[in-house]
């Protein structure tokens, strides 16, 4: 099908919004009605129809605005998009692998056409058709990673593998959940995740890492996680935390259902061929509450999850603040029915709220 | 008290040791004010025989005894940045069989840990040890400026002028700890400043 681009933002009027289409195939995150920190991986080979998982890097009707959004964010703060020097045969290898997946998975959006080491690429929505030698960096007008990922929504994390440990040495971070690449660039596994409670003590980080290192050339792995963000803002970055922590504030019981949303992260992981990184997508999604609220599985099990989320991990993730008047929303939409397992919609089969 | 028992933290947060004294072709000393303790007590008559001390003594009156400990080379300059030409130099010329011990202030370590690093040498093989003020770098997310030897939590970018809080997330590569706005979503709210550990 072809995509109907939305035009948007992501900041000052917030016109960002969802279709039908997009609430519906909206990666909510929750299998079942709580949630705990768990190594949540599975192989990142499709998906039902239409879903976010079909595709190796999914382009919804968002893509144009993001990259718009990406821009601004780049124009103000170039260190957002950093590579260490050993990074950039990963760079290229990055570029190969979402141009030739977009190409193929999106063949009337994208173009690759390749002789030798001459490529051109075609990118019909940013309205880009460029010529470049592959691994020669003089011929396009970024490094690799930075060209590519300014044409590829979700923030890029480019990893380094040696010592058994993943290195955090290149990114492209534009839409991050409060964290700092220029801060976390050099960091090890361990390190980067430091901040994040309890999940040490759970052994998390142990056991992903283990996982992670072991993925393998053409089989990706992904997983879901989650926080919350008042507006639809693309850019909670800790850089400019102290320009829009102040949005937490303005929630009201009138327009919680509006302003307080979802943020689902998509996070898909891919050996890189020549250089052996991995590649770290990790793909932003943004959903209203008064949106998700439309289908009945989602309402009853949004309430329960919040209100049974430990303290130490509402406080993380930034919403301890906000809970009861969240909880006061939510509760509205749950009944107490049953939900059924996983995290599709079930439209068709789940029963609609009881009033 | 010049020795410190540092809380359990996270885990970018650096952990200090004891420095002991490794065989080595050479040995490179850099330490600031009560580093200078830390020296006294690993030194050797065969590693100062070998040995390059590069010292800044921040008002502390140690550059005598260290300068009796009679090492090849003796350095005392009055600030880090001061000596960091020196450092590079001394870095970039060394051999295979280097060892580097790095003491004093937390700061102090972790400049010279990444000029070191910067030279090839990797982190895990350099030995450090905490000696006097607790005091941190911090890196103010925000405006991306350091303000050195930071003793109390909250404090003010001495920069943008932001109200920061102190966290243990730490940057090697920035030799920094991480400052973030304390009162973004309740401006003005700040609280009293206490002392780090306090």
């Amino acid at each position: 099908m072809t995509i109907q681009f939305n035009d948007e933002s992501f900041r000052d009027d917030y016109s960002f919004y969802n279709s039908e289409r997009a609430i519906k195939r909206f990666p909510f995150p929750f299998h079942e009605d709580s949630y705990m920190y768990s190594v949540n991986m599975e192989q990142h080979r499709g998906g039902p129809k239409d879903s976010v998982y079909e595709k190796r890097f999914d382009v919804d009707e968002h893509y144009v605005s993001e990259m718009r959004d990406r821009a601004l964010v780049l124009a103000d703060d170039p260190l957002r998009c950093q590579s260490l020097p050993h990074m950039t045969l990963a760079g290229w290898d990055l570029l190969e692998l979402i141009m030739v997946s977009k190409s193929e998975d999106y063949p009337d959006l994208f173009e690759l056409h390749r002789d030798g080491n001459t490529w051109r690429w075609i990118n019909k929505p940013l309205g880009i058709d460029d010529t470049f030698t592959f691994l020669d960096e003089a011929t396009l007008p970024y490094g690799p990673m930075e060209y590519i990922t300014r044409q590829a929504q979700g923030d890029f994390a480019v990893l380094d593998q040696r010592d058994d440990n993943l290195w955090m040495d290149a990114g492209m971070v534009t839409t991050q959940a409060d964290w700092s690449l220029d801060f976390d660039i050099g960091m090890n596994f361990f390190e980067w995740h430091a901040p994040v409670p309890l999940a040490h003590e759970k052994g998390i980080f142990v056991r992903a890492l283990k996982f992670l290192l072991n993925i393998q050339q053409g089989a990706p792995a992904r997983r879901l996680n989650w926080t919350m963000t008042v507006n639809p803002l693309l850019d909670t970055s800790p850089e400019n935390y102290h320009k829009w922590g102040i949005q937490k504030t303005t929630l009201t019981p009138e327009n919680i259902g509006a302003k307080q949303h979802l943020r689902v992260e998509l996070q898909t992981f891919f050996r890189l061929p020549r250089s052996n990184a991995l590649v770290f997508p990790i793909r932003c999604y943004l959903c209203s509450f008064q949106d998700l609220m439309t289908v009945p599985k989602w309402g009853r099990r949004l309430h329960r999850v919040v209100r049974d989320l430990p303290v130490e991990l509402a406080t993380y993730k930034g919403f301890i603040a906000n809970r009861p008047m969240m909880l006061d929303y939510l509760k509205n939409f749950d009944d107490g029915l049953p939900t059924s397992p996983g995290i599709w919609p079930d439209l068709e089969s789940e029963p609609p709220l009881k009033t | 008290m010049t020795k410190f028992t540092f809380p359990q933290s996270i885990k970018s947060r650096p952990i200090y040791g004891t420095l002991e004294a490794r065989e080595g072709a050479a040995h490179l000393l850099v330490a600031d004010a009560h580093g200078a303790e830390a020296i006294l007590d690993v030194a050797t008559p065969e590693m100062m025989a070998k040995a390059h001390i590069i010292y800044i003594p921040k008002g502390q009156e140690f550059e005598d005894r260290l300068r009796a400990l009679k090492p090849a080379s003796f350095y005392s300059g009055p600030s880090y940045s001061a000596a960091e030409p020196r450092l590079h130099k001394t870095l970039a010329d060394a051999r295979m069989g280097l060892q580097v011990y790095l003491t004093g202030t937390e700061g102090l370590m972790g400049q010279a840990m990444n000029a070191a690093m910067a030279a090839g040498i990797p982190h895990t093989a350099i030995q450090t040890e905490h000696r006097g003020s607790v005091a941190r770098r911090m890196q103010c997310v925000h405006c991306k400026g350091i303000t050195e030897d930071v003793e109390t939590d909250p404090f003010v970018c001495s920069h943008c002028g932001l109200n920061l809080f102190v966290r243990d997330h730490y940057s090697r590569r920035l030799a920094a700890y991480q400052g973030v706005c304390i009162d973004a979503e309740d401006p003005g709210n700040v609280p009293e400043s206490k002392g780090i550990y306090e």
